[in-house]
């Protein structure tokens, strides 16, 4: 089904749209001395990690020899993990979906970001290399998520995208939200129900559009963005970020992919404890926010600290997210540690940071772990990642230095201070709507 | 630990010891809750390893000392931390009035920090509106805070009192400890998207001058009454000039939330005009008048650091202590996810960036009891003071210890570890 549907949509040539700037670098790299976790395998006490044109090419103990003309790197001291992976973020202040409708599949959050907005260097400081950039949870379908790569020297939102065209690729997930957010008046559903209903008319319609096209022997003549953005869903090929909060929010999302069979990842999840054994079931995971105190809103009042714990005994995927502004992309790893105050085992809580959110975008075959044939996307921490006073010394990506905590003008973006983060106009409004108690 | 109870302590060691000795032993009729410390933090002196405190039945801690001096009385609970510190205390919140619901709408309000019928409302009592059963106190106490500055918040003018209270109680009465400790003042243009005027920040300090000079005219009017029959008519009461008119006399502090330099410097302005008692809250942009601030003598409570301020720092705390400026750490206002911050966590942010932990511990212990001027009852572990106490399994700022324990006047709030 996959195969025939791509027929159906414009083939363009494959320009050389592997945009990567980075990738160009031929010099092989040799980090060696830290205790390195790759997640997917165990952890190598004095390990030794070698990058050649972005990737990964050899992982492991201090035997490791350095090939001629390597550049040698001392991590004695020091923990390497993989680049911190975010599954949820409002930084660069992406836009989706406006008023005129609540289910928005054509928008694409990717020709509204601002990759230059500071607030990419808070992910840099807090050693994240991939990011879901996500539009807001106001409408049942806000539109397109882009998945980013944060590459050295970025100018474009092309330079950092994991496809390879955003013309003819998939390259995001599919925001949708139910419960509080995005009821209001109409067009908007004003009940959980009605919110329900929209939706699951929406993918009926998608539905019956593919199975026209697969009905029909030419492919059409016009094109129609929405309806090819759901058959991505539909395929299994664009994966759904779902806003949900609620149990029965949480249940009606399982339910409209039972009959949908859409790919799911619950975002936020407050009240996944109360269904864990129902969402193992499905095999669905969670993607968190971990935040400090229930409340702020009816859906968060009981919001668990041991969520994480819980989930993790129940056998489902947990990750966790900053949801930046909510959380601060600097202090991904705190939501970890706190999950493990909480719980949860230290090896999950580090997946929930690497693999697990890889996982959920569809790209762990190329980040999450350190793997041969990776990408060198990798952390540098002081000292042991669940610890409040562990520093991100340097951040990767691609086998490039894109955050050096050694370096002042890098530093302060570490701490903040007198217009060290300036907000552009979309994140002011961003950020007034969020201080001022209005939903994102 | 300080110096002075020491002789006091042995005196009563010896006493007990001679009691059981003679084989009459009994427990001092008071002591009500013993916690040992594989390392206690006084915070008023060096930390003590191996140390005891002994919390009477009058909810004051009655000793405190090396274990191997310490005659522990029988038939009384003992619990045990790996650290212990004060009870902590909130320098600012809002917790108790600001609801977990976060809802002004329908039949659930329980926003009750902020009413926006006008800019300026000093007569607004926190006492009539703190919450002591609000799951939020509940919340931070199961975290450590045990007293709390709390009130009226940010967003006005002048948004009302505040007051400060201990985390437990069934109703606030209960809880308080001191019913009217400061007013709540903001300055910037954080306002103007509340009211209608002021509509600039210079609008909002005429806005203030022109009330406290009515209320410095009321004050006289009333004293001239007061001192001399024939000193002319009392002004009608009125309960905005009465209550600034309390700012003017000293007896209140002004609590002024000011982020940007300019806000901070006009806060400054207006103590050297009115000489109220002024300390600064949240303060993002303090690091750029420290000099002006510590010339001023005027207390700062520093924003959380995990606080979405504009231009706020993690490194803020650590300018301020290295200002010498008196300084605290504050769970401040929030206006969405989450309702209320951690005062542990944010200042375990602020220890591991340049302020260390022991700086951090005081600044949410007996820092912030020294600047809210109830050093007399809370802040520190020496006898006399309440036995308010907290019980961790490690250091108490890291992200994986445990609270496994709070005791507030010598009750036992809380003893699983979370």
């Amino acid at each position: 089904m996959q195969s025939h549907l791509r027929n159906f949509l414009p083939v363009l040539a494959l320009a050389a749209f592997s945009a990567a700037p980075s990738a160009a670098q031929d010099e092989v790299h040799v980090f060696r001395g830290a205790t390195v976790l790759p997640i997917a395998s165990p952890a190598i006490e004095s390990g030794v990690l070698v990058v050649r044109d972005g990737a990964i090419v050899e992982v492991g103990g201090p035997d490791v020899p350095t090939p001629p003309g390597a550049v040698e790197h001392d991590l004695t001291g020091r923990v390497l993990l993989p680049g911190l992976v975010d599954s949820h973020s409002h930084v660069g202040a992406a836009s989706g979906g406006d008023g005129s409708s609540p289910l928005h599949p054509d928008v694409r959050a990717l020709d509204s970001i601002d990759i230059l907005s500071d607030g990419f260097w808070r992910a840099r400081a807090g050693g994240i290399t991939t990011v879901n950039v996500m539009p807001g949870s106001g409408h049942l379908m806000s539109g397109q998520t882009v998945y980013l790569k944060l590459r050295d020297r970025g100018r474009t939102v092309e330079d950092w995208l994991f496809c390879d065209d955003p013309l003819a690729g998939v390259c995001g997930g599919m925001k949708m939200a139910n419960g509080t957010n995005s009821m209001r008046n109409p067009p908007f559903p004003g009940t959980r129900a009605r919110s329900a209903a929209l939706v699951r008319g929406l993918y009926h319609e998608a539905r019956a559009w593919v199975e026209r096209r697969l009905a029909e022997d030419e492919p059409p003549a016009g094109r129609d963005l929405r309806m090819e953005a759901l058959a991505e869903v539909l395929a299994g090929d664009r994966i759904v970020q779902h806003h949900t909060h609620r149990h029965n929010d949480i249940a009606t999302v399982l339910r409209l992919r039972d009959e949908f069979g859409f790919r799911v990842v619950l975002q936020h999840g407050t009240e996944a404890w109360k269904l864990a054994d129902e969402i193992a079931a499905a095999g669905v995971p969670v993607s968190i926010t971990f935040i400090d105190a229930p409340g702020g809103k009816e859906e968060a009042l009981d919001w668990s600290l041991e969520i994480g714990a819980v989930l993790e005994r129940a056998g489902v995927d947990v990750a966790f997210n900053t949801d930046d502004f909510i959380t601060d992309s600097r202090l991904l790893l705190r939501g970890a540690a706190l999950a493990v105050r909480n719980g949860m085992s230290r090896a999950a809580a580090l997946r929930a940071l690497t693999l697990v959110p890889a996982r959920m975008l569809g790209l762990e075959d190329r980040v999450g772990s350190l793997e041969v044939g990776k990408d060198a996307d990798f952390v540098v921490l002081s000292g042991d990642p669940l610890s409040v006073y562990t520093t991100v010394e340097q951040t990767w990506v691609e086998g490039r230095l894109i955050y050096d905590r050694s370096d002042p003008e890098h530093r302060r973006y570490a701490v903040g201070g007198h217009n060290v983060y300036r907000t552009t106009a979309a994140e002011e409004e961003s950020l007034r709507r969020l201080l001022e108690g209005e939903a994102q | 630990m300080s110096g002075h109870p020491i002789p006091q302590l042995r005196r009563v060691s010896l006493l007990v010891l001679w009691a059981a000795l003679a084989g009459m032993f009994a427990p001092p009729a008071a002591a009500q809750v013993v916690v040992r410390a594989e390392l206690l933090h006084t915070v008023s002196g060096e930390p003590l390893e191996n140390a005891v405190v002994i919390a009477g039945a009058d909810g004051t801690i009655e000793w405190v000392g090396p274990a191997d001096e310490a005659t522990l009385p029988a038939g009384v609970e003992v619990l045990e931390a790996a650290v212990v510190t004060p009870g902590l205390v909130d320098a600012h919140s809002v917790v108790g009035l600001s609801g977990a619901l976060n809802s002004n709408v329908g039949a659930v309000r329980d926003q009750d920090q902020l009413d926006t019928s006008a800019p300026i409302q000093p007569e607004l009592r926190a006492i009539d509106a703190y919450d002591a059963t609000e799951r939020l106190v509940e919340w931070v106490r199961l975290y450590g805070v045990t007293t709390l500055h709390t009130g009226h918040g940010p967003g006005a003018l002048i948004s009302g009192q505040t007051m400060i209270v201990k985390t437990r109680g069934r109703n606030v009465e209960e809880a308080t400890l001191v019913p009217a400790r400061m007013l709540a003042a903001t300055l910037g243009n954080a306002v103007s998207s509340n009211f209608d005027s002021p509509g600039t920040s210079s609008k909002g300090v005429a806005m203030l001058r022109g009330a406290l000079f009515r209320a410095q005219a009321y004050t006289a009017r009333m004293r001239d009454a007061e001192a001399d029959a024939a000193g002319g008519e009392p002004p009608a009461p009125d309960l905005t000039n009465e209550v600034l008119g309390r700012v003017l006399e000293g007896e209140l502090s002004l609590l002024v939330t000011a982020d940007r330099a300019t806000d901070i410097a006009a806060a400054l302005r207006l103590q050297r005009e009115f000489g109220f008692d002024l300390v600064l809250d949240s303060a993002a942009e303090s690091y750029l008048l420290l000099d002006e601030i510590r010339a001023a003598g005027v207390p700062v409570l520093a924003h959380p650091p995990m606080s979405r301020v504009r231009n706020g720092s993690f490194e803020t705390a650590a300018r301020l202590a290295e200002a010498g400026i008196p300084f605290a750490i504050q769970t401040g206002f929030e206006g969405y996810v989450p309702k209320t911050r951690v005062l542990l966590w944010e200042a375990a942010i602020a220890a591991a960036n340049g302020l260390g932990p022991e700086r951090a511990l005081e600044a949410v212990t007996l820092g912030a009891a020294r600047i809210l001027g109830v050093d007399d009852r809370v802040g520190s572990i020496e006898v006399g003071k309440d036995a308010d106490l907290v019980l961790f399994d490690g250091d108490p700022f890291e992200y994986t210890s445990h609270v496994c324990g709070v005791i507030i006047e010598a009750e036992v709030q809380s003893r699983e570890c979370r």
